[in-house]
């Protein structure tokens, strides 16, 4: 029996034929949006339980949307040049005297530096106290946890996001989940803010250093929705110029504006 | 609150200097107490299983399988994989911190100044102990500080403030699998972690 793809050329004609399928969540290349304020450098939509990574330069704006109101955005994030550089989010919140994110808030790497700034917030509902999903804990909430079932959890996304860019298991450190949120009671309980929320939320982002970035969207860990519920998220990416000396984020506080000098310390060269 | 002795037979009796660095294998079933000497010393603390250090605490999975920022008596200290490697199973001080971090020259300049840069720090703590075992800058991750007081405001705001510790308090801590324990014994003189004034601590080991 002969099938289309019994030899080479009918592979290759079978495979060929899927040239132009668009589907919702894959990356446009090049990368155009009609909605971006800027040269477009990177458009993608990742699935609801996938995982991206991408390398961004310095002053470039990354616009994350919940595109359905069941994101979570699991994030990373790595200094391009010297990736022992991360996010410190211990710092992020100590340095900052507040455990809530949102926009004029900075992101905080274990150099003392400022990584990225918070430009626009339509969410606030974010999230720096309780991480990624790990295998454990969503094979306790769904069943399984695994890469290749269909319950993949946060963490084990991060490890194959940071493989691209010759990281490993020992560089999927404390990360922060965008959209949805956790509040504090007076006890120290977590109160989380799981939605549903409104479609189309946004969130801009400035990069202040070149930076790898990797994004999970898998369901949040305090989710106790009994199905696993998580929708698209839309990453966007255009040029940019890094604060600026006046900028108010830049002199908003004193540990900020510290923050700032490290940052551009590290590129006096 | 009164401390009860540890179970067991103490095969390890320690007193850690002031600003100093200290680094253990305790295996499961062993309980560590640390004994805050001269009160409110905060007792930074990190850990590694000992058979696969890329899987250590994690403040982040502690907290959410909790449901709650601070460590209690009861307290299930989690690695990043999801499992228990220690136990609070007894503590005279109500609540430690696991969100504050460990302090850094190089946060240190943010938090007060440049002219902090040169102090010592936790962080320098940390590489010193772990450098020497083959792990290095990748295996710093979120800690604990016991006796250290973190407390969130209703609007978000945080700080560390005046500790709730005192002379002679403890935490006791149960491997719940073979681990290694990394300590800075913080040296922090710009905040109130150590009441200002950096103290020795005492690890007992029991089997």
């Amino acid at each position: 029996m002969t099938t289309t793809t019994a030899d080479p050329y009918g592979a290759r004609d079978h495979a060929r034929a899927m040239t132009g399928t668009r589907v919702e969540a894959m990356p446009t290349l090049p990368a155009t949006a009609d909605d971006a304020p800027g040269e477009t450098v990177w458009e993608e939509t990742v699935a609801p339980a996938g995982y991206t990574s991408r390398r961004i330069a310095r002053g470039t704006r990354l616009r994350l949307i919940d595109v359905a109101g069941d994101t979570c955005a699991s994030m990373l994030i790595f200094n391009a040049e010297t990736p022992t550089e991360r996010l410190n989010v211990a710092d992020t919140l100590k340095v900052q005297w507040n455990g809530y994110l949102g926009a004029g808030r900075l992101l905080l790497s274990d150099m003392g530096r400022v990584m990225m700034t918070i430009l626009e917030d339509e969410a606030g509902t974010h999230d720096a106290f309780c991480g990624a999903s790990n295998e454990a804990s969503n094979a306790r909430a769904y069943g399984d946890g695994k890469n290749y079932g269909t319950h993949p959890n946060a963490r084990d996304r991060f490890m194959l996001g940071v493989a691209r860019h010759g990281l490993g298991r020992k560089d999927v450190h404390p990360c922060i989940n965008w959209f949805k949120g956790v509040r504090i009671a007076e006890d120290g309980a977590t109160i989380p803010e799981i939605g549903p929320f409104p479609p189309g939320r946004e969130l801009v982002l400035r990069a202040e250093m070149d930076l790898i970035i990797v994004l999970a969207n898998c369901p949040h860990v305090l989710d106790t929705r009994a199905d696993f519920t998580v929708t698209p998220l839309r990453a966007t990416a255009w040029r940019g110029e890094p604060a600026g000396e006046d900028d108010p984020v830049r002199t908003a506080t004193p540990e900020g504006l510290r923050a700032f000098l490290n940052t551009e310390d590290l590129y006096a060269r | 609150m009164t401390t009860s002795p540890l179970p067991g037979t103490i095969r390890h009796d320690e007193i850690v200097p002031a600003r100093a660095p200290w680094m253990h294998r305790i295996a499961a079933g062993e309980t560590l107490r640390i004994v805050d000497l001269e009160g409110n010393q905060a007792v930074d603390f990190l850990m590694y299983a000992a058979d696969d250090d890329a899987e250590r605490y994690s403040a982040q999975d502690t907290i959410a399988a909790q449901r709650n920022l601070f460590l209690r008596d009861g307290a299930v200290l989690l690695s990043n994989e999801g499992r228990p490697m220690m136990s609070i199973t007894g503590t005279s001080v109500a609540y430690h911190d696991t969100i504050g971090g460990a302090c850094s020259c190089e946060s240190n300049t943010l938090r007060y100044g440049h002219h902090t840069k040169a102090q010592h720090s936790c962080v320098d703590n940390f590489l010193d102990a772990n450098i020497r075992a083959g792990r290095g800058k990748r295996d710093m991750v979120s800690n604990i500080n016991f006796f250290m007081n973190v407390p969130v405001e209703a609007d978000g705001t945080l700080g560390i403030v005046d500790g709730i510790s005192a002379p002679g308090l403890t935490v006791d801590l149960r491997a719940e699998m073979d681990v290694i324990v990394v300590v800075s014994n913080c040296p922090q003189v710009n905040n109130p972690c150590n009441g200002f004034n950096p103290t020795p601590v005492r690890m007992q080991v029991s089997a």
